[in-house]
């Protein structure tokens, strides 16, 4: 009998922890169906970072290590300069990236470290439930924003493509949705564009994930992903920020210095 | 076989044993007065095809240490105490994940900015932990720039072979001054297999996971009790120290490092003037040589301990609790980036004996 | 027995550093015991050097020398601050073309020598401290003239050997001013 459908061999048989309604799921998915696709699950390191997603090693059958919270792109730096044929990535949330790691990912970026960061914004910090993260919107409510951002008082959300994008050595960034299956295809073709940029060794490359949080957003899961679609598109649009030009199908391994 | 011996800045030193020891990657940030490690490192990792990074901070530079040494590789970083100070959150982790890693600190005098000049003040920083955790580094205290070599080479050594950070403790002396150094032939390097690193499944039917994260309160606490063993079999086996003249002293020194040095003329100047006195310098801080300082405190002819550093005192707090009150442990320090002199701790000692205690 | 501290003090740019550098090395080539260690604290930045050379038979305890056998200036400010270092006896050499300095210690041998002029004529201003080596090396004799010659030999770049007549001319004429 034909085999119509199977679990990627990408990911471990360990059942997610995420909430439902949660995004992190789906962006898993597509990023161990790639490694599969491109064939270097057996070639790949991803760096976990601190957050809803400190133990997704658990998941993705490739070697992992575990990092501190922001640092991600530093220990990826360590790993990918010594192990340079292999293919490395960071997954890392909003507080991660944006607010205690936020060095560690610009520097990176701006050395044109031969990595790819999958940076999932969600506007929210989500592990330690609810806090006001870089990214919370103007107005939003959270548990240390309990009367929604203010920006005369908190200040203005960061947006993080917008800003790597503005890095010589960021030589791909694309802003991405999971809402449906259109945008769910649209993000795994980034996926896959952006680890093919790093194994070409083109140089830094980041796809950012909005997503839903609807425990901490304390909406229900359709409502979060359509605040998502109303509230959090606007400030974050979607597309390509760098590299639309960059033709995946025409990618020559770039000579190593 | 040794090599003739050439005149090098300790700094340098540190650097070429590194290379030596089959370090391939290198991180820092500079800071003064450790810069030179980095200097020599910028050019020689160029020129033999390692890595150096000059990172955006010292969290960073041993982050990247962490991400290299996961990989498997031999990874160093060298600071002085302020930037040591910024890595202790990368320490605690790298004693979490198990991971062989080497940082050398250079001290310099503090709390704060400090100043630039040589201190001992960063012992309990060292020793004591310094990130958060239960967990030791390997704490090693070379004297002069020849020890600096062979020291940073056997810190690779003993890192791979107990998964766990080794630090070279300098200080502005030794890391600025010249002084002859001889080379060997060849390193004695030891090859550890490390079949925990995250270096991409390959042909395995599971992945590799180098984490520190453990949820699961048993499984913690098995861990750190796990470590604990670890540290505890260290304790037995790699101690490292030097002894002088115990055997007929009335009163021992203890210092290390720079420190040692100093301690070591005065122990002849004192022997020229008739006063019998003895030396136990620690080269590992951590494991401390609590056990030869209790059987010294044991010899009848040793009347009274005087432990010199250039701290406040923070050493001696370990000496006493290995003397256990046997002996009176008196302390001389200088601080600042002040060093002391012969004649400062011969006073000292000239005083302990007219003070009865001897 | 050899047990000799130096103290080497100017501006930055002088070659204070170096010189005190190739005392060192000349000193090891003789198979000395030997240590350097410089100024790195914030007068660096104020733009005066020092660097403490000790030479010994026996393991160099501390490198730092507070008790100086011979002191080198370049420079009035280093002369005032480093006259009080000298031991009993000890001797106190200064560029005496570059400025003039009464010490105010009457235990310690004064030699104020024009080396900056030596070097001029010579042609080679980095010839200057060579010849306050001369100088020191004559008055105390902890290092002979041949050795330093040989250490130059072994311890400059081959393109640099064709200064050593120089460097050398500029030691005898220091070693001149050593009586």
């Amino acid at each position: 009998m034909a085999v119509v459908f199977e679990p990627t061999k990408g990911l471990t048989s360990k059942p997610f922890h995420y909430c439902p309604g949660c995004t992190h799921g789906i962006i898993h998915r597509i990023i161990a169906e790639s490694m599969v696709e491109l064939g270097i699950l057996e070639n790949t390191v991803s760096v976990a970072s601190v957050g809803c997603t400190y133990n997704s090693y658990d998941y993705f059958a490739c070697d992992a290590v575990q990092a501190a919270h922001g640092r991600a792109p530093a220990v990826a730096t360590g790993i990918k300069r010594s192990l340079k044929d292999k293919v490395v990535f960071t997954y890392q949330g909003d507080g991660d990236l944006a607010s205690i790691g936020t060095a560690e990912i610009v520097h990176a970026a701006a050395r044109g470290e031969k990595i790819t960061t999958f940076f999932v914004n969600n506007a929210v910090y989500g592990m330690t439930s609810g806090q006001m993260a870089p990214t919370t919107l103007l107005g939003q409510v959270t548990t240390t924003s309990p009367f929604g951002r203010d920006a005369s008082y908190q200040g203005y959300p960061i947006n993080v493509s917008e800003l790597i994008s503005n890095l010589t050595g960021a030589v791909y960034v694309e802003r991405v949705c999971l809402t449906d299956y259109k945008n769910i295809m649209n993000a795994k073709k980034a996926v896959k564009k952006a680890l093919q940029i790093q194994m070409a060794g083109l140089g830094f490359t980041m796809v950012e994930f909005l997503s839903t949080c609807p425990t901490n957003w304390g909406k229900e899961p359709v409502e979060a992903m359509e605040w998502l679609k109303e509230k959090m598109i606007p400030q974050y649009p979607l597309g390509c920020f760098k590299g639309a030009d960059i033709d995946v199908n025409n990618l020559a391994k770039k000579e190593e210095a | 076989m040794a090599q003739k011996r050439v005149l090098m800045k300790g700094n340098e030193v540190i650097a070429e044993a590194a290379i030596r020891a089959g370090c391939r990657n290198y991180f820092g940030y500079p800071i003064t007065p450790q810069t030179e490690v980095m200097h020599y490192m910028a050019k020689k990792m160029v020129q033999i095809g390692g890595n150096f990074v000059q990172a955006e901070s010292e969290v960073s530079a041993i982050n990247m240490v962490y991400g290299a040494a996961a990989a498997g590789a031999r990874a160093m970083t060298s600071s002085s105490s302020p930037g040591i100070s910024l890595k202790q959150e990368g320490i605690s982790y790298i004693a979490g994940a198990e991971l062989p890693a080497v940082v050398v600190n250079i001290v310099r005098a503090g709390p704060g900015l400090g100043g630039i000049l040589p201190a001992q003040s960063d012992y309990f920083q060292a020793v004591k932990g310094g990130g958060h955790g239960d967990y030791r580094n390997i704490v090693i205290a070379p004297a002069s720039v020849q020890e600096l070599y062979e020291m940073t080479v056997e810190a690779f050594n003993l890192a791979d072979k107990y998964r766990m950070l080794a630090m070279i403790m300098g200080d502005g002396t030794l890391g600025q001054m010249m002084e002859p150094v001889a080379f060997r032939d060849e390193e004695p390097i030891e090859k550890i297999e490390k079949p925990w690193a995250a270096v991409g499944r390959g042909g395995r039917d599971f992945h590799n996971t180098v984490t520190s994260i453990y949820i699961d309160p048993d499984d913690l606490e098995a861990k750190n009790k796990e470590l604990s063993e670890k540290y505890a079999y260290i304790q037995e086996n790699e101690v490292r120290y030097e002894e002088i003249g115990t055997d007929d002293a009335e009163v021992v020194l203890v210092a290390y490092s720079t420190c040692s040095r100093i301690c070591k003329n005065v122990i002849k100047q004192a022997a020229e003037m008739g006063i019998k006195v003895g030396m136990i310098r620690p080269i590992t801080l951590w494991p401390f040589p609590s056990k030869i300082i209790s059987e010294v405190a044991d010899k009848p002819n040793v009347k009274a301990f005087l432990d010199v550093e250039l701290s406040q005192g923070q050493m001696v707090e370990d000496v006493r609790l290995a003397v256990l009150g046997k002996k009176p442990v008196h302390f001389y320090g200088r601080n600042g980036g002040n060093l002391p002199t012969q004649k400062e701790i011969l006073d000292e000692i000239i005083k302990i004996r007219e003070g009865g205690n001897v | 027995m050899v047990d000799f501290s130096v103290i080497l003090a100017g501006f930055g740019g002088q070659g204070i550093l170096s010189a005190g550098k190739m005392l060192a090395e000349a000193a090891l080539y003789d198979d000395h015991e030997v240590s350097w260690f410089p100024s790195y604290g914030p007068e660096m930045r104020g733009g005066t050097a020092n660097c403490s050379v000790v030479i010994s038979d026996e393991p160099i305890g501390s490198p730092v020398v507070n008790y100086a056998d011979v002191v080198v200036c370049l420079n009035q400010p280093s002369a005032e601050k480093f006259e009080s270092y000298l031991k009993p006896g000890a001797i106190l050499i200064i560029d005496s073309s570059l400025f003039s300095y009464e010490p105010t210690r009457d235990d310690i041998k004064y030699i104020p020598m024009p080396a900056s002029e030596i070097a001029t004529e010579l042609g080679n201003m980095a010839f200057a401290t060579i010849s306050m080596i001369g100088c020191l090396a004559t008055a105390t004799g902890c290092i002979k003239r041949d050795t330093f010659e040989s250490a130059l030999y072994e311890i400059l770049p081959e393109r640099r050997h064709k200064f050593i007549p120089g460097n050398m001319a500029a030691f005898d004429k220091g070693a001149e001013y050593a009586q």
